[in-house]
């Protein structure tokens, strides 16, 4: 199991979750797991099967779009954050 | 036993003595007493007085082998002092002879060292105790100008430490009037200013509690319009409290294009993000090329906001923008902090530059401000509305 990091504006989503356990080898089949279970998720994290642009998704403190994107491992142990962007001041 | 004449003929007998045109490129150490170094110094020399040479001058001077000249008065006091380092292992040591007397005499440049007065070195005593920031930091902080864009919940705690640290300089950009909804958390406005202009309001709080800030209001929002007229009075840094994704994405254009760090601060709820876009990237626009549909980014007006959270990263924003004023440390370049104030914890994701981002990357499509409300309104989405969805409406400042 992997730890997903919910941000605030999601959290709608996961029933008010904060961190939430989700299976898979890979941020693809990690975020499959995610949405199959939280459905509202799909739009707020996707476009066009790729990773929403306006979303960061970090594998290890590392954005996965400078790694291996969807197909980047991800480790059991491993923290992944989903991170929109936020602008208030 | 030998007199002062003798030792000093000996001492003098055994290490190098240079003139002025020998002083060239060396680390120049000034061991006179501070009211003879107030008095007038050479410049670019840095000052140890005698008495502290010994326990001083490895913090000033790390490497045994660099040049260093030393000058007195007169070359007498400089002579021992160059014996003393010659001990200690410095082995290109040498003394101006005939000291600051005949360099200033023989027309050399001198200058008159800055110095702060009694008052300033009370009011920034812990400051000066501190050896990374000291009198010199404080001059650098005296002469810097930090521009703020937002005096709301991050612009607030940010604008009242800068000042209090002194920051010579601060420009204020807000275009909002104080609200009753704003006291939760924007504690550089009060009761007593509601209705008034933020601007206006801030610059009291500071004006009272540091009369050495000079404050620069700009009672307008910032747009493409003016963005280069409020830069170009000249700032250092910019602390980047905005509230929303139009101006976020504007600061970001203009620092690029202007070579400005820009400190960012955002909030939401329990958690906050900081980071410092500097010169060369990454920008914002390497981080979040793009921003999100406005139902999905709900601002602290419309979900909410922990009224101490912007407290906690707009310190964080003074805390690098003074580091940058005093060019010490690490910044957060590179790094963004996240803060979630329910878990109370930190973490950090790194941050790359985009060696396709339209602004900062090789070969940039943005050039020019573009309309930064129709970008942020972006593409219509597949989404379903945020619960607490609203934003047809303008963007406003926090």
């Amino acid at each position: 199991m992997k730890t997903v990091r919910i941000p605030p504006t999601l959290r709608n989503e996961t029933g008010g979750e904060r961190q939430v356990n989700a299976a898979g080898g890979t941020v693809r089949e990690l975020l499959d797991d995610l949405m199959h279970r939280f459905p509202g998720l799909r739009t707020q994290l996707v476009e066009e099967d790729e990773i929403a642009p306006f979303v960061n998704v970090y594998v290890e403190g590392e954005d996965v779009r400078t790694l291996d994107g969807l197909d980047t491992p991800v480790y059991d142990g491993s923290t992944v954050i989903l991170l929109p962007a936020m602008a208030g001041g | 036993m030998p007199s002062y004449r003798d030792l000093l003929a000996q001492v003098r007998s055994e290490i190098e003595e240079v003139d002025a045109a020998g002083a060239h490129d060396a680390l120049l150490v000034d061991v006179r007493e501070l009211d003879e170094w107030t008095e007038g110094r050479i410049p670019g020399a840095i000052h140890i007085p005698r008495g502290f040479l010994e326990s001083r001058v490895e913090q000033a001077a790390p490497d045994k082998a660099q040049r260093i000249v030393l000058y007195c008065a007169a070359g007498n006091r400089s002579a021992f002092a160059a014996k003393t380092l010659e001990e200690l292992g410095y082995d290109n040591v040498a003394s101006l002879a005939g000291g600051y007397t005949d360099w200033k005499r023989n027309g050399f440049p001198t200058e008159l060292p800055r110095s702060l007065d009694g008052a300033k070195r009370q009011r920034y005593s812990r400051h000066l105790l501190i050896p990374e920031v000291g009198e010199e930091g404080q001059l650098k902080l005296l002469d810097s100008r930090v521009l703020l864009i937002g005096a709301g919940g991050l612009g607030s705690p940010a604008s009242l430490y800068l000042a209090a640290a002194g920051v010579g300089t601060l420009g204020i950009v807000d275009d909002d009037r104080v609200d009753a909804t704003n006291l939760q958390r924007q504690i550089a406005h009060s009761t007593e200013t509601l209705g008034d202009w933020k601007a206006d309001s801030a610059k009291a709080t500071i004006e009272a509690l540091n009369p050495d800030v000079n404050v620069k209001t700009y009672k307008e929002r910032l747009t493409s319009e003016n963005v280069d007229r409020i830069l170009a009075d000249g700032w250092d840094v910019i602390v980047d409290g905005a509230d929303n994704f139009p101006t976020r994405y504007l600061v970001n254009d203009a620092a690029v294009w202007h070579e400005l760090p820009v400190v960012h601060g955002s909030i939401y709820r329990f958690e906050g993000q900081v980071t410092v876009f500097a010169p060369g990237g990454p920008c914002y626009r390497c981080l979040f090329p793009t921003p999100p549909p406005p139902e999905l980014a709900p601002s602290c007006a419309e979900g909410g906001v922990l009224g101490v959270l912007p407290g906690i990263i707009g310190s964080l924003q003074a805390s690098e923008a003074l580091k940058l004023g005093l060019g010490i440390g690490e910044s957060l370049a590179g790094r963004l902090l996240l803060f979630d104030a329910l878990s109370t914890e930190f973490s950090e994701v790194t941050l790359r530059r985009d060696p396709d981002c339209p602004v900062c990357g090789e070969h940039p499509t943005i050039t020019e401000y573009i309309d930064y409300v129709e970008f942020c309104q972006g593409r219509p989405t597949k989404g379903a509305p945020f619960e607490e969805q609203s934003s047809s409406k303008g963007i406003t400042h926090a």
